[in-house]
């Protein structure tokens, strides 16, 4: 099982670019793990202690059949249980959206990291502007498939609206990297304007400026 | 000489081929167990099974911890009863505790009756039984002699600690006491401190046992009797609360046992009462009314946190255990919220765990069942562990 060396495989671009961003050897908890696709990845490739912590019951108990260290718990409330700057990195891939208090999740994960990863779908992007502009509904796309009334995504933003919430909570963005739906970067890192508007997805590598003085 | 030890008889289960070793080791007065009480017990005997070959560095030992009415006897068929032993689903070849890889070593606790000292036992002072001037122990003072067992095999790290209900409180205070002794450990079906209702029901079952007249204040044994009803309501009264009201209405319903009609008497004439008292006079052939009456009282005294200052983290500060905490959803003797303290206080101090909550209506002794997804996550935890340590992985079978 884990004692091979697996062919790495991830359908998710997101969780490359986050791995990219994870040095070797490091601590890591993965928020919102999901069936531990980017545990697993972090493993393999960078060798990290991974934890994760999702919420769906079934998807826990897949992750530790398959010997990941995953606990079932609630980014909203769970988080709060951890010491300060317990792991290296605190990741939250494509989950932020779809928590209750979102500044309170980015919150915990900035004391509980190091550095927080995290990625979100951008509603800033041309086509849902103009999707909404266009035909005066609520944007469907492949990233944001169900409709408006079945959606788990109760806290969408925009990449902009991402950077302001950085700066309200004191946290410095290290990197910052839009891509679109074929999975390619952005050559224009400097244009937040352009990031927003032609970037389906985020990943953002954010630290503290005022570390809490934790272990 | 250290400890006395009987020569190892060697016997083999029928069907599965797992060799099983049963040992006694006796540890002389000299070296007697200081309790928690601060008493002092010694001699002592620690009955135990071993089963799997011990590796050359000593790496791949398992220890199984049993619960209230367990024993050693965890995947050999009983000697007494005849049945298959207690995990023999989860332990032997092949299993997610894999004989074939790892040296299973299942001791019967301190204060049990099945070749541990108790207070069956004979106290050397007197020449006759302990009775009750047998010490109150604690879970602390059985994993204390387990560690005794464990340093005289010559062990210094077990691979994993695990167990359920009983033998959960027992994995957690290893994982507590020894930190550098334990590599893994499964806290299954457990707590980190025995509730208000759980102390409640015990109280039920000693004063079942104690309102017994041949009890005599715990002398049964010097008049040659047995307070078999005493103790058989007592188990009767625990076996309740070890299933779940969706597990008794689906097994047994209304129906009635072997009439069509009531007979208007005191009768079993249900099925689930049929079903109790069998489950109580099958007990009282196997187990001891003392014992009974000391185990659950050490089960009542577990507080974890109270023996760390009241902060259950304290109890886990420094681990580098990894562990996987596991519940079951219909388990109302040790829900699921109480296994989520333990995550919670494990989490507190950053440490390696998994948990899980498995889906079953089987309710407390779900962890003894078949339960295909509860096996499915001990044995990728075990693997990875053993990945981890270093352990080579399961040979394939042809």
């Amino acid at each position: 099982m884990l004692h091979k060396t697996e062919t790495v495989q991830t359908s998710r671009v997101d969780h490359l670019l986050i791995a990219e961003m994870v040095a070797p050897e490091s601590r890591v908890l993965d928020v919102g793990c999901g069936d531990g696709e980017l545990l697993q990845l972090l493993a393999d490739t960078k060798a990290v202690d991974a934890r994760g912590v999702e919420l769906s019951r079934e998807r826990v108990n897949a992750c530790v059949a398959r010997g990941l260290s995953v606990i079932q718990g609630d980014a909203d409330k769970d988080l709060a249980d951890y010491p300060d700057q317990a792991f290296d990195y605190a990741i939250l891939s494509l989950t932020i959206q779809a928590t209750l208090r979102p500044r309170e999740v980015l919150q915990h994960l900035l004391r509980i990291g190091r550095r927080a990863i995290i990625s979100f779908p951008n509603f800033g992007h041309w086509r849902i502007r103009t999707d909404l502009l266009l035909w005066g509904r609520m944007p469907r796309t492949t990233n944001l498939p169900e409709p408006w009334y079945a959606s788990p995504d109760s806290h969408l933003c925009t990449i902009r609206d991402f950077v302001e919430l950085c700066e309200l909570l004191d946290a410095a963005v290290e990197e910052a990297v839009a891509f679109n739906s074929a999975g390619r970067r952005l050559p224009i890192k400097r244009s937040l304007s352009l990031q927003n508007l032609l970037g389906e997805k985020a990943v953002f590598k954010l630290r503290h400026r005022t570390p809490a003085n934790g272990s | 000489m250290m400890a006395i030890q009987s020569p190892l008889q060697q016997e083999r289960t029928a069907d599965d081929g797992v060799p099983v070793h049963h040992g006694t080791v006796t540890f002389p007065a000299e070296q007697p167990l200081d309790l928690d009480s601060g008493k002092k017990l010694g001699p002592f005997t620690i009955a135990y099974n071993t089963y799997g070959t011990l590796n050359g560095d000593k790496s791949n030992a398992v220890l199984i911890c049993h619960a209230l009415t367990g024993d050693q006897h965890v995947t050999n068929l009983h000697p007494l009863t005849g049945k298959e032993g207690w995990w023999s689903l989860l332990v032997g070849p092949g299993k997610p505790i894999d004989t074939n890889r790892y040296f299973v070593i299942c001791p019967n606790i301190l204060g049990g009756c099945m070749g541990s000292t108790g207070p069956a036992s004979v106290d050397p002072a007197t020449g006759t039984p302990y009775g009750l001037t047998f010490p109150v122990i604690t879970i602390g003072d059985m994993v204390a002699a387990q560690n005794r067992l464990i340093e005289h095999l010559g062990i210094d790290q077990l691979f994993a600690v695990l167990g359920g209900s009983m033998g959960g409180m027992q994995v957690l205070e290893w994982a507590s006491r020894h930190k550098d002794k334990v590599y893994a450990a499964l806290p299954i079906a457990t707590a980190a401190w025995h509730s208000s209702q759980n102390i409640a029901f015990h109280e039920v079952g000693r004063q079942a046992v104690m309102a017994d007249p041949k009890w005599l204040r715990g002398d049964y044994h010097s008049h040659g009797v047995v307070p078999r009803n005493g103790l058989a309501v007592a188990r009767m009264a625990a076996h309740i609360t070890y299933l779940s009201e969706d597990a008794l209405h689906e097994k047994f319903g209304r129906n009635l046992q072997n009439r069509s009609d009531r007979t208007f008497s005191f009768d079993a004439d249900f099925q689930v009462e049929s079903y109790l008292r069998h489950q109580g006079s099958t007990f009282v052939d196997r187990f001891d009314a003392n014992s009974y009456l000391y185990i659950t009282r050490a089960m009542d005294y577990f507080d974890l946190a109270a023996e760390n200052g009241d902060v259950l983290a304290n109890a886990f500060r420094g681990t580098r255990a990894r562990f996987c905490v596991v519940s079951f959803t219909s388990d109302w003797l040790y829900p699921t919220r109480e296994s989520r303290e333990i995550v919670q206080a494990l989490n507190a101090v950053a440490a390696n765990v998994s948990f899980v909550e498995i889906d079953s209506n089987a309710g407390h002794d779900a962890f003894l069942l078949d339960e295909p997804e509860f096996f499915a996550t001990i044995r990728g935890f075990v693997e990875s562990c053993a990945a981890k340590r270093g352990l080579p992985p399961p040979v394939e079978q042809a």
